[in-house]
């Protein structure tokens, strides 16, 4: 077993730490290691209410806000810091604020690995602005004490612009277990995980191929100059 | 949220007229549409808790989705694609148009107290 380490993850929505995500969390619990999250909206502004909808507008940052705790608790997560700020307004906030405030939660916990998105490679707004602001705190920091900083890229492009990734995580044998957690969040995830669950039934000898697509997640090092 | 039923939401709407209210009014393609079509412009308008007062409000049957127009002393706030409601906490009416998987197109509410707005 490696030695323990802190991990930090910085992701503004409930689900972005564990859509394309939770395999590598898992695995760094199962090592032992200190997990923090920063979550930064409630998601208020999701779309997905559920299929058939079974929350509203109003009712979405309580249902969200109790998916995310299932999530982390299945996940082994040991530390869940919520700022429950407006979901898609982060790139209208000044950088340096949400640096500063993720710089206090970096001296708290001193990560050796931050995982957040990769800064113009998260496609939404706020991952982009939350990432970027991860960078400016973490090139705050001397030398010595920045965490690497593993971003998850998503835009097509990704590979053209940043090459291959730096990290791919084969998570296939805790694969079950992600499931899980991404049904957690039920209201965003059922629109995913209700037709591969349908599939894995009707074929059960198909599963492996079926949930292939989930059995590696990707993460490019995130350059401080 | 239950499917629009036009005479009761008009009630609802009637309750309104004429005082301080809050609104908040929402419509988004969603920040992912360009992952499935590069070519595609997200677009996206939201208001909370916009301070408005309407003389006139109406509730319109088009084909399987209902518009709401309501009339400010100057100007005009309307919805269109509207198929569910709720009211909420009593003092709040929940309009939104949902697709066939249950994604929200389009949300109209409105309030006598503030929405809640996030840390």
């Amino acid at each position: 077993m490696d030695k323990k380490k802190s991990i930090l993850a910085v992701f503004p929505h409930p689900d972005d730490e564990s859509f394309g995500r939770a395999g590598t969390l898992i695995k760094h619990a199962d090592n032992g290691d200190d997990i923090t999250l920063i979550c930064a909206t409630m998601g208020q502004m999701g779309r997905r209410m559920g299929n058939p909808f079974f929350a509203n507008r109003e009712t979405l940052p309580d249902v969200r806000e109790k998916e995310l705790k299932d999530a982390c608790d299945k996940i082994g997560i040991n530390r869940m810091i919520l700022w429950k700020m407006q979901d898609k307004t982060l790139q209208f906030r000044d950088p340096e604020f949400l640096a500063n405030r993720i710089l206090k939660v970096i001296e708290d916990v001193k990560p050796e690995i931050i995982y957040t998105f990769y800064p113009e490679h998260g496609v939404h707004p706020d991952h982009d602005a939350l990432s970027k602001a991860t960078a400016i705190a973490v090139s705050e920091l001397s030398v010595e004490e920045r965490p690497l900083i593993y971003g998850a890229a998503i835009t097509r492009e990704r590979e053209e612009e940043l090459g291959r990734p730096d990290m791919v995580v084969d998570v296939s044998d805790v694969l079950d277990q992600k499931m899980d957690v991404m049904r957690a969040h039920r209201s965003q995830s059922e629109l995913i995980t209700l037709p591969l669950d349908m599939r894995i039934r009707e074929a059960p000898e198909l599963k492996e191929q079926i949930l292939e697509p989930f059995s590696k997640e990707s993460y490019w090092v995130y350059p401080i100059s | 949220m239950q499917p629009i039923e036009i005479n009761q939401v008009q009630k609802e709407i009637d309750k309104y007229v004429n005082e301080p209210i809050f609104l908040h009014m929402e419509t988004s393609t969603g920040s992912y549409v360009r992952v499935q079509d590069p070519e595609t412009l997200p677009a996206c308008a939201y208001i909370r808790n916009g301070k408005i007062k309407f003389s006139e409000g109406k509730i319109v049957k088009n084909e399987a989705w209902f518009s709401v127009g309501l009339k400010l002393d100057d100007g005009w706030v309307y919805s269109e694609g509207l198929t569910d409601w709720e009211v909420l906490e009593e003092d709040k009416l929940l309009l939104a148009g949902h697709d066939k998987e249950g994604n929200l197109k389009i949300g109209l509410e409105l309030s006598k107290t503030p929405f809640d707005c996030g840390e």
